[in-house]
């Protein structure tokens, strides 16, 4: 391999051809400043517009100063990362950038975890020159069921564009304009609501600054703990007890259930349940339909539709209603595990307390901010109350408990309450990628073939790679499982099985890079990919120490059929637990 | 942005195809696409967008974004008759703005829109090379010199019926 040999501030060093001066400098632990570069190298995502301009350094020889990110090295470069020159472009780079930006950190959204202020505090940035004077740019404020839009405090990074575009292949963002009009935005500036975005909430995910941001639920919740007239109850997905500890200087992979169980009871929740059961639930719902399809499919009935995709991810389920309405008769018709806990939690739980479905108030933590859309979708609404009332973030929850003057480092951990806090380890791994097959998985071959699975541990679908596959032996028939995470693998996966070429009988499909781990609503990575890993191995660590490991062990998930449902996919399961998938083919509508 | 909303006509979808076919619908020649629709249409209505979007396999907000970036491409249909003034420093120096001032106040119109009967649009331009006949204005092919702000009415008037 060809290598090129250089100087970066005094050091020597020697790497191959085509790398970047950005990263030659991070190797000799340098961290040259940027607003908008960034990689998460173990899911291939890279965004380098040269942009912001942040980077640069000086090159000797070199008459103008060089962006580091998109410069590569040479042979003989002498470069310089903080000299006079450089110091003094950064800062009036960052001036200008802060020029046309509103200073109003102290109210902010961001505060706090914004790049762009971190960015200020790190080159001493103590005035901003001319803001007497300059006029700054505006637009207007745009807000969806999920995410807001405050594109005044956009710094052109591209950050959102790369993710929705390149990782995603939603296509919903682009830069549009120039000069100071510029901003990202949909196609014709229509809102997000009315473009083809599916809420994945990767955008604010990477967005430094906030202009980009979820819709913030927590006034609706506190305004019904403090009605006495209703219960207030609580779920929780899997992902956010693997990332929750960050948001209070926890090392990133610190599992916090008993904790948070223990915050969410403080906060006033009548009772703090898991999602995980619902998981469970949804492994017997999605199990027994697969297993059915599958056994008709070989038996010759060639309207059993194989592959079945997973349907837990509202990103993904508004992806393909999207972008492949011709096949949304191919992903299972289970409900996603938030919208089952909801659609239980208002019949079978409020009978049993004695109460009525309006007295109730159903809340969801989610690492995702599609799920603040999906519990909005009419279809999962009875006579207008909805099965799940308020979805809120990671982060939300992280805001919530501090505001209430929780220290979470220090809490006792406590236990979910019986019987909707029950879960087996098949529910918790829901929150990675190759999770909810996995946990398909042990519960399908059991109920397949008769037999006891002795080795629950599937290495084979698990790991962070975008497309995957394995093949399961069920007792001699091989079953063929896909697993994509990502929009843009979903996509490839989905293209072959449009064009009827694809070879699984099983694919599981979720929005986010890493699965839930990594959603849209979880504390921000700041491009950190380690802290995603750490994440996903807290989750495989909670299953390993759970007794029971398949869903269909769970004593109350067995009893809740016995007393309620009947069995899986029965006429009330198939009621309250399935669903059914809408054309939302754009069609665009442009006012006059 | 404004726009309106048009229906596209089987033979101009079919158009919109053969130019992207033209160019194997490769995604990398938007640009060349989108000259020949403008081309073709006069301008780029969302419609003509999502047609090419389809074709090309690029999302209609890049398509969008490609449109809103470069002057050249317009989202506007121009007039039956479209008045163009130099605004080049010759015209500029000779009061082309006092002209382009008054164009704006009769026709009720901004650089870059069109009359809702569709009769007249409006854009500057930069040096049309008629120097000598400085302030310059182009009304379709015809050209007039020496452009007083007291002749724009009459010059309306010419196109009246």
């Amino acid at each position: 391999m060809e290598t090129m040999k250089l100087t970066i501030d005094n050091k020597i060093i020697e790497v191959p051809k085509g790398t970047t001066l950005f990263k030659a400098a991070r190797e000799l632990g340098i961290e040259i400043p940027t607003l908008c570069y960034m990689e998460l190298h173990d899911l291939n995502i890279e965004n380098k517009p040269a942009g912001c301009r942040i980077c640069v350094v000086e090159v000797q020889g070199r008459r103008n100063l060089a962006p580091s990110c998109a410069t590569n090295c040479e042979n003989g470069m002498v470069v310089k990362t903080h000299s006079t020159r450089v110091l003094n472009a950064r800062r009036t780079v960052m001036e200008f950038i802060l020029s046309d930006h509103p200073k109003e950190c102290l109210i902010c959204p961001k505060s706090g975890s914004c790049d762009l202020q971190n960015m200020a505090i790190r080159l001493g940035i103590r005035e901003i020159p001319g803001t007497e004077i300059a006029k700054m740019s505006t637009y207007r404020k745009d807000t969806s069921p999920s995410i807001i839009r405050d594109l005044d405090k956009c710094i052109m990074c591209r950050r959102c564009e790369t993710m929705c575009n390149d990782v995603q292949t939603v296509g919903a963002l682009s830069a549009i304009n120039r000069g100071f009009m510029a901003v990202v935005s949909p196609a014709f500036e229509q809102n997000l609501e009315h473009s083809t975005c599916t809420y994945c909430g990767q955008c604010v995910a990477v967005c430094p600054t906030g202009a980009l941001t979820e819709v913030d639920h927590t006034p609706d919740i506190l305004r019904a703990l403090a009605d006495p007239t209703k219960t207030v109850i609580v779920q929780t997905a899997p992902a956010v007890r693997a990332a929750l500890g960050e948001e209070f200087g926890m090392e990133p992979g610190t599992l916090v259930t008993g904790k948070m169980v223990a915050a969410l009871r403080v906060l006033g929740f009548k009772y703090v349940f898991d999602t995980d059961f619902a998981a469970d639930l949804t492994i017997m719902e999605e199990g027994s339909e697969f297993l059915d399809r599958l056994s008709r499919h070989l038996k010759g009935d060639e309207s059993a539709k194989l592959p079945i995709l997973t349907s837990c991810c509202p990103g993904w389920v508004n992806f393909f209603e999207s972008y492949f309405p011709d096949l949304k008769d191919i992903p299972s018709t289970a409900k996603s595990p938030q919208q089952m806990f909801g659609a239980i939690a208002k019949t079978y739980f409020a009978e049993k307390i004695g109460i009525g479905r309006k007295d109730l108030v159903v809340v969801s933590i989610m690492p995702c901010l599609a799920k603040k859309y999906e519990c909005q979708r009419e279809e999962f609404s009875t006579d207008g109350n909805r099965d799940v009332d308020y979805s809120i973030s990671t982060r939300e929850l992280a805001a919530f408990i501090k505001q209430a003057n929780i220290d979470l480092n220090n809490l006792e951990s406590e236990e979910f309450d019986s019987p909707m806090g029950e879960s087996t380890g098949a529910g918790v791994i829901f929150g990675n990628t190759g999770g909810v097959i996995e946990a398909a998985v042990r519960t399908a071959y059991e109920l397949n073939t008769g037999k006891k699975l002795e080795k629950v541990d599937f290495m084979e679908l698990r790991g962070l790679e975008g497309v995957r596959e394995a093949t399961i032996d069920f007792n001699g028939t091989p079953i063929r499982i896909g697993i994509a995470h990502g929009l843009g693998n979903a996509r490839k996966l989905l293209n072959d099985v449009r064009a009827g070429k694809s070879k699984f009988h099983a694919i599981e499909i979720m929005a986010c890079p890493g699965g839930c781990i990594g959603g849209g609503g979880q504390p921000l990575h700041h491009g950190n990919s380690d802290i995603i890993k750490a994440r996903a191995a807290a989750i495989y660590r909670e299953d390993k120490k759970k007794i029971l490991r398949k869903s269909h062990e769970n004593p109350f998930i067995i009893k809740l059929y016995k007393e309620f449902l009947g069995k899986p996919n029965s006429e009330k399961a198939h009621h309250l637990l399935h669903t059914h998938y809408f054309d939302k083919k754009k069609k665009f509508i442009v006012k006059q | 942005m404004s726009s309106i909303k048009i229906e596209l006509r089987e033979e101009d979808v079919k158009r919109i195809k053969e130019i992207c076919a033209s160019f194997r619908n490769d995604p990398q020649e938007l640009i060349n696409v989108l000259h020949r629709c403008q081309e073709h249409f006069g301008y780029l209505p969302a419609e003509v967008q999502e047609v090419v979007s389809e074709e090309l396999t690029v999302p209609v907000a890049k398509i969008y974004g490609v449109i809103t970036f470069y002057s050249f491409f317009t989202m506007t249909p121009k007039g039956k008759h479209p008045i163009s003034i130099c605004m080049g420093t010759a015209c500029y120096v000779r009061g082309a703005e006092k002209v382009l001032d008054e164009f704006k106040r009769e026709l009720g119109l901004q650089v870059g829109q069109t009359t809702k009967d569709g009769k007249f649009s409006l854009s500057s331009l930069r040096c049309v090379g008629a120097c000598g006949l400085a302030p310059v204005v182009l009304v379709g092919d015809k050209t007039y010199g020496r452009v007083a702000p007291d002749d724009v009415k009459n010059i309306l008037k010419e196109y009246e019926q």
